[in-house]
């Protein structure tokens, strides 16, 4: 059977019920893929076929026995590096976790367990997910399928490269400051992030812990929706994580909510930086969405300026402090020059972290430091407060927020690479939206001329991941971008 | 120029929980090292801590028996400091707002002899926060080897205000602290077992003055001569400075039990920048006000407050309250035998004599004697014995022999008296009898008596107890011995 690999999880679900086809075929299917392609794109730093296969073969058993788990049960899903499951390696695309296997499954994999996905592979992504283009990595430098010469985004560059590759039916990333929107939107595929405390993080290697969400990437939103209702949990293992609220059956919702909605358009995120090609395809998207009645209104976000600098401040201050237990005396890089318990931990954190990942770690010290904390993390916490405030404001005139995803299509690889504030102006239009802790999904919108896919992002308000899936899946049914796949 | 001393210290008390602060692991002393570990007290990538409530609720009830205020909601912050002992390189905390506020203690110093009660004073706290225990380090010959088994362990910090002015001050409040917290089951305090540590604040000003002077801290004080000798150490090492016109340097130093005197550690210049900042993992936990009341109810009565009653209600002289009120198990057996027999006086004094050498002797080293739970002897033993000697059933001298029996057997008294035929002979006609005897044996000691002389009478009651196997009621033989000589 051929293309097994590009079919959506919904399909796959129709075939497997009906007996047309085994979660092994499916399986076997995205194996081959990855054989095929994975050389060109590498999105997968490591894989176990025999067990995505055993796994499959067990999905199947229980199938035949009438004891299937639902639609996702059989389903072959690849997983982003930094979401630990177990006896698998765990390495954050990081020198420091060379060797690392991780002895549990994060709770979000767990779940899935439960639902019967097949866990498949390692995926790429920046080191310890710091980065928009996945050339992070310690490993090696993914390719966007539409072009191999462009980066997929990132830092989840790996999950939306081996999506739109057909590597995998579906896969898991995290997002940051837009880890899975960026690069989904990059890759020409749905990525979305969830309200935050949705998913457990537990078993998450932590970033930024305030920032941090686990979501799906998918062909479509109904597909993203159904591995968003297997991984949601209030989760004990996770203080932060929140029990769920409102409509939380997304994908049977999805036919449910017909609009029309109230959209917000914040004119700060058409302002200056953006690609212009990129500019007419999210306006033209609004455009549709007011032909089917919706009503687009006009918002500010004013505080959205602030949002990259505030998140430079939060996110590296906690990560300076999250990373700080990668010491060589416990697990992972252990440095043989060390001669005392202070070289240990110097030589062995300077020889297992990557250049980007010492530069966060520096930026983060430095505005903890004694001195400095009332101006810069103090004062960001509060702007932070302020920009949630910002949507707090717009939310109570409109059902979801419309913008780009990300202000250009796929740049060349090493473009930005030595220009680290280039680099994290990709996430301008993403990062505000974790800073609220708000759900966004970015789905395809269409292609720029020379055929790189540029993304719509659809911001939702708190727990308002219903209405979110309900209107970024009617533009997306009605396009159908979605069925575009990648000449590899 | 005289000086005085002005004194500040930090106790750290392990909080008595069956798992850690923020894991499930369990914890307990003496365990094989590295058994009392889980994912999350090794800091493993994707691990996050879980509050443990019964530690929130033991340093509360902590914090209500000394007087604090607690706060209305539990934070937590995150110290980072790179060491070995510590997982995360960083410690949960409580640094900006601690979960017990201000407070005090009472504390009763030594009084000019062993039998005089000692003046009582208040020491005031400044806080009391809770945070995570690090594991613990054992250098060897040519390495360091580590034992997390401590690691995550609950501990209350206790911070008292600049407020003592002594060694002896330090001690005495040491030692009433440590009744207080054992006396309310929050923690055993065995200073052995690192339950209970001791950092010294010393500084010095002259006599009169108000300003105070620049400190030094004392670590590692591990037994409370230690902490008394530091701090004798310390006044007597900065006198000997300002008296030579020097000046005292802000440093940590380390007390070397072994050479009896104090080194420094790191001075100020060199002291951690912890940047410290809120926990992003753990959400701040509202404190419920009608717990607080519950916990507030459970309070034990506060040893010296016990000691004032037992003065003031029972008439106790302080010989015996310094005995009894030092230990809760031994005032609740007291206050217990008095529900069957009203004699506090007499039923103290078997406690705190008899009860208690027998309990040392029966315990095989010596130096610690058994509890009190850990004898045959019910506090209805007591009671009974004292009761049966009231109502002249058996005499005070059979009553030592018959405390040694049931001490022994754990039989009753009255069943001992009852087999063994010790009851108290009140046969006025043999009494008589042998008293005639006694008289006509013994001239000489009825001259003496004749001569004023009472004690000689002892030499003619000799021969009729000897008689009687001790069983004469005293009273009734020394009325007979003297209507006898007097009419005779």
């Amino acid at each position: 059977m051929s293309d097994l690999h590009f079919k959506t999880i919904t399909e796959l679900a129709a075939m497997l019920a009906a007996g047309e086809i085994t979660s092994v075929a499916i399986t076997q299917a995205v194996i081959d893929r990855t054989a095929a392609v994975d050389a060109q794109v590498k999105a997968f730093l490591s894989s176990d076929p025999k067990d995505a296969l055993s796994q499959a073969k067990a999905s199947d058993e229980r199938r035949i026995a009438g004891k299937s788990l639902g639609p996702l049960d059989g389903i072959p899903i690849g997983i982003k590096d930094t979401l630990a499951v177990k006896d698998q390696p765990l390495r954050c695309a990081s020198k420091m976790l060379e060797n690392y296997v991780s002895p549990f499954d994060a709770t979000c994999i767990a779940k899935l367990r439960k639902a019967g996905v097949v866990i498949w592979g390692r995926l790429n992504m920046d080191e310890f997910a710091m980065g928009s283009s996945t050339e992070n990595s310690a490993y090696q430098t993914t390719c966007n399928p539409w072009n191999l010469e462009t980066i997929p985004g990132g830092s989840s560059g790996g999950s939306a490269a081996a999506m739109a590759a057909g590597e995998a039916i579906a896969t898991i990333g995290t997002d940051t400051g837009g880890s899975i929107r960026q690069p989904a939107a990059l890759c020409g595929v749905v990525g979305m992030k969830p309200t935050y405390g949705l998913i457990s993080r537990y078993g998450l290697v932590a970033f930024a812990s305030s920032l941090d969400q686990v979501g799906p990437f998918a062909r479509t939103v109904e597909d993203a929706a159904l591995l968003m209702e297997a991984m949601l949990s209030k989760d004990p293992l996770d203080s932060t994580s929140i029990a769920p609220q409102g409509e939380t059956n997304y994908a049977a919702a999805l036919k449910e909510k017909m609009g029309p909605w109230k959209l917000g358009v914040p004119q700060e995120f058409f302002a200056e930086g953006i690609d212009p090609e990129v500019k007419t395809n999210i306006e033209k998207a609004i455009d549709w969405y007011k032909s089917q009645g919706c009503e687009i209104v006009d918002i500010s976000l004013p505080h959205s300026e602030l949002a990259v600098p505030v998140y430079y401040i939060v996110a590296t201050a906690e990560a300076s402090s999250n990373l700080a237990r990668f010491d060589g005396v416990r697990y992972g890089h252990r440095s043989d020059e060390a001669k005392d318990a202070m070289t240990l931990f110097t030589k062995s954190r300077g020889e297992g972290f990557g250049d980007e990942v010492k530069r966060r770690i520096i930026l983060g010290t430095y505005v903890l430091s004694s001195g400095y904390y009332d101006a810069y993390y103090l004062r960001a916490q509060k702007v932070r407060r302020r920009i949630l405030g910002d949507f707090e404001k717009a939310f109570e005139q409109v059902d979801a927020i419309l913008t780009p995803t990300s202000p250009t299509p796929a740049f060349k690889r090493g473009e930005r690479a030595d220009d680290p504030l280039a680099m994290y102006l990709s996430d301008v239009f993403t990062i505000s939206v974790n800073l609220a802790g708000l759900p966004a999904i970015s789905i395809p919108s269409g292609f720029t001329e020379s055929g790189l896919p540029i993304g719509l992002q659809v911001i939702g308000k708190a727990f308002g991941e219903a209405d979110m899936f309900a209107i970024a899946n009617a533009f997306e049914q009605s396009h159908g971008y979605y069925k575009m796949m990648p000449a590899l | 120029m005289p000086y005085e001393a002005v004194i500040g210290l930090e106790i750290h008390v392990q909080i008595k929980t069956r798992t850690k602060m923020f894991s499930a692991a369990p914890y307990q002393y003496g365990a094989a090292p590295n058994t009392l570990t889980d994912a999350v007290v090794l800091g493993l990538p994707g691990t996050l801590p879980v509050l443990n409530y019964a530690a929130i609720e033991k340093c509360a009830k902590l914090g209500l028996m000394l007087g604090c205020e607690i706060a209305e909601v539990c934070k937590w912050d995150r110290k980072n400091y790179f060491y070995p002992d510590s997982p995360k390189n960083y410690q949960l905390t409580q640094n900006e707002e601690p979960l017990c506020i201000g407070g005090k203690v009472e504390i009763e110093l030594p009084g000019p002899s062993r039998n005089v009660e000692g003046d009582h004073r208040w020491v005031t706290l400044n806080r009391i926060h809770l945070e995570e225990d690090p594991g613990k380090l054992t250098h060897e010959a040519f390495e360091t080897v580590i034992d997390f088994n401590r690691a995550g362990a609950p501990l209350a910090e206790i911070v008292t205000e600049p407020d003592m002015s002594s060694s002896t001050e330090a001690v005495a409040f040491l030692n009433c602290l440590r009744n207080m917290i054992v006396y309310a089951g929050i923690s055993d305090c065995d200073m052995e077992k690192g339950q209970f540590r001791c950092d010294a604040n010393v500084s010095l000003r002259p006599v009169g003055t108000n300003k105070l002077g620049t400190r030094t801290e004392m670590k590692n004080l591990n037994s409370i001569s230690n902490v008394k000798a530091a701090i004798e150490y310390e006044i007597d090492r900065q006198t000997e400075v300002l008296k030579k016109g020097g000046s005292i340097t802000q440093e940590t130093r380390r007390w070397d039990v072994e050479s009896s005197s104090s080194f420094p550690l790191r001075s100020k210049e060199e002291a951690h920048d912890y940047r410290y900042f809120p926990d992003p993992d753990l959400m701040p936990v509202q404190m419920d006000r009608s717990r607080i009341k519950e916990l507030e109810a459970e309070l034990p009565e506060p040893p010296l407050d016990k000691q004032r009653r037992y003065q003031e209600s029972f008439k106790l002289p302080f010989t015996l309250t310094s005995v009894l009120c030092v230990n809760r198990e031994l005032c609740e057996f007291f206050e217990e035998a008095l529900q069957t027999h009203q004699a506090p006086r007499q039923i103290a004094n078997y406690i705190s004599n008899d009860l208690l050498r027998e309990l040392s002797a029966a315990s095989d080293s010596g130096d610690c004697a058994l509890d009190v739970g850990q004898c045959k002897l019910t506090p209805s033993h007591i009671a009974t014995l004292v009761k049966i000697i009231d109502e002249g059933i058996i005499s005070k001298q059979i009553g030592k022999e018959v405390f040694n029996e049931m001490f022994v057997t754990g039989e009753m008294p009255d069943a001992i008296v009852e087999k063994k035929g010790l009851k108290q002979s009140n046969d006025i006609d043999e009494i008589e009898a042998l008293c005639r005897e006694a008289i006509a044996g013994n001239a000489k000691a009825v001259a003496q008596y004749k001569e004023g002389n009472v004690k000689a009478l002892n030499a003619l009651k000799g021969p009729v107890m000897k008689a009687t196997r001790g069983q004469a009621n005293p009273a009734m033989l020394d009325g007979l011995l003297k209507k006898m000589i007097d009419e005779g």
